[in-house]
């Protein structure tokens, strides 16, 4: 298992360290959706810090129905040699050949999304067998962790992906806040009850609670439509944003990603998210999390 | 001079990691953003991160002519990966339209180590520090291809394919590049290495 080794004698791959450090470089930044190589050419000429390459942005994917899976390879591979910054894209929850396939590619990063059909409603994949890290979403704190103790050195919220309506990722962002700053508040004896509480191994509970603040990076997902949207996400505690529709089902994608780009960076400067704002054309029509049948909420996938 | 207050480039990557690494180095360490909180400290660190990301934030945010003329005036700099390529004055493999700062007379070659797959750690003898080699943590890092004479060579590792050694680490003057994160792995020591230069620069 790829814990943290100390110093190496022999160059060391896929160590937890530099799994972990990766996502940490992406922090402050915006991670786009893209569907092809014209599109990943304008994310990155907008500043973003990588690109999550996938068949179906998740509004379409919504529209459409069906069983969704990864991505043709050629798609992928369209993508990688078109830009020089990290490409991602989706596993199945659970798919750990969609995984093995990502990884013979030479993704930078698999995420094991909820935005595709799970392939296994009991387990996910285990990551620690990977080389290429793995980012994973979560709702809560014990969810976080569980998904860090099978390998994950990244988290992202759950936000309901192709709405283009935040209150989910809002939700999910303040639910993982709320429940570190209640365990710092914990002393020893407590944390051992946390953990059967939260169903997450204790070590990280307890790391959790000494750090006050998860052992990997953590960023919003979901639901991410306008700058002050990402700024939002930022000042609740995000270090950075994935972008899905909201940039590419909007009226001026180029424009839009570079004003998300800006806000995500000046987060706490209402001046500059307000510049950022102006005449960005329409933005996404989005969906009302409250009217999405519950078979339809992509955050109850996984567990 | 009293404790140097050191900035880092907190325009997006992991700025954190060196407040942190700073501050245990006993220096005051400060986010910068802005001109304005650019003028307000001695030195400054440009972390790692996406360096197209990075470079276009800085010239839309007016930081790009500011520090070029403070590195022209003779202000210490640290750049870890994304800024070692920020510090260099030719770069192969980025952006047709990607600016830097530069001032180390040196070429770098942007992800030369290859994808996150290929992303390593390893024991590294670093110039200049005393004791056990620092741990190097490359993350698609660059490698430096060419330096001019004044610059000093600190740390090298061996090519995977073939009798060269890659250039990681240099120095010219008072500014200072590694293609790897020290900040990542809880040793401050190349941290501490260039506090003292700070020091020295400001006596």
């Amino acid at each position: 298992m790829s814990t943290t080794p100390t110093s190496a004698e022999q160059p060391q791959v896929g160590t937890a360290r530099v799994k972990r450090g990766m996502a940490e470089q992406l922090k402050g930044g915006v991670i786009m959706d893209v569907v092809n190589a014209e599109q990943a050419k304008i994310a990155e000429d907008a500043g973003a810090v990588a690109v999550m390459a996938l068949e179906r942005v998740p509004a379409d994917i919504r529209k459409d129905g069906g069983v969704a899976r990864m991505s043709d390879p050629n798609m992928i591979e369209e993508i990688i040699d078109a830009v020089s910054i990290p490409v991602m894209a989706k596993s199945r929850i659970g798919h750990f050949v969609e995984a093995q396939v990502l990884q013979s590619l030479g993704v930078d990063y698999i995420d094991e999304s909820e935005v595709l059909t799970p392939a296994d409603e009991v387990n996910h994949s285990d990551k620690w067998a990977f080389t290429t890290p793995f980012v994973c979403g979560a709702t809560n704190l014990g969810e976080a962790l569980r998904r860090i103790a099978e390998g994950a050195a990244m988290i992202r919220s759950k936000g309901e992906a192709g709405t283009g309506n935040v209150v989910e990722a809002v939700r999910h962002l303040r639910q993982i806040k709320n429940e570190i700053a209640k365990l710092r508040g914990f002393d020893n004896n407590e944390l051992y009850a946390a953990a059967k509480e939260l169903r997450a191994p204790y070590e990280l509970v307890r790391e959790v609670a000494e750090l006050g603040k998860l052992p990997v990076v953590l960023f919003s997902a979901g639901g991410v439509a306008t700058p002050a949207d990402a700024a939002l996400m930022r000042q609740l505690g995000a270090e950075g944003v994935f972008v899905g529709s909201g940039i590419f089902k909007s009226g001026d994608p180029a424009k839009r990603a570079a004003a998300i780009v800006k806000a995500t960076t000046f987060f706490d400067d209402p001046k500059i998210i307000a510049d950022a704002s102006r005449n960005l054309g329409e933005a996404m029509v989005g969906i009302n999390c409250d009217t999405l049948p519950e078979t339809e909420r992509y955050a109850n996938r996984g567990w | 001079m009293s404790t140097p207050t050191i900035g880092v480039l907190a325009l997006q990557g992991d700025v954190r990691e060196h407040l942190v690494a700073l501050a245990a180095a006993d220096a005051l360490a400060r986010p910068v953003r802005r001109p304005e909180e650019l003028a307000e400290v001695d030195a400054l660190v440009m972390p790692g991160g996406e360096s197209t990301t990075i470079s276009k934030l800085a010239v839309l945010f007016g930081l790009m002519a500011p520090l070029r003329e403070r590195v022209a005036a003779g202000m210490p700099v640290y750049g870890t990966c994304a800024g070692m390529i920020m510090l260099a004055d030719k770069i192969l493999d980025g952006r047709d339209d990607q600016e830097t700062v530069g001032g180390i007379d040196m070429t770098v070659r942007r992800n030369a180590f290859g994808r996150q797959n290929e992303s390593f750690e390893t024991a590294i003898p670093f110039t200049g520090l005393a004791g056990d080699p620092v741990t190097g943590v490359f993350i698609r890092a660059p490698w430096v291809e060419a330096v001019g004479a004044g610059v000093e060579v600190l740390a090298e590792v061996p090519a995977a394919d073939g009798p060269d050694a890659r250039i990681v680490a240099v120095r010219q003057g008072n500014l200072l590049a590694t293609s790897f994160h020290p900040e990542l792995t809880g040793d401050h020591r190349v941290h501490e290495y260039f506090v003292r230069m700070v020091e020295a620069a400001g006596r």
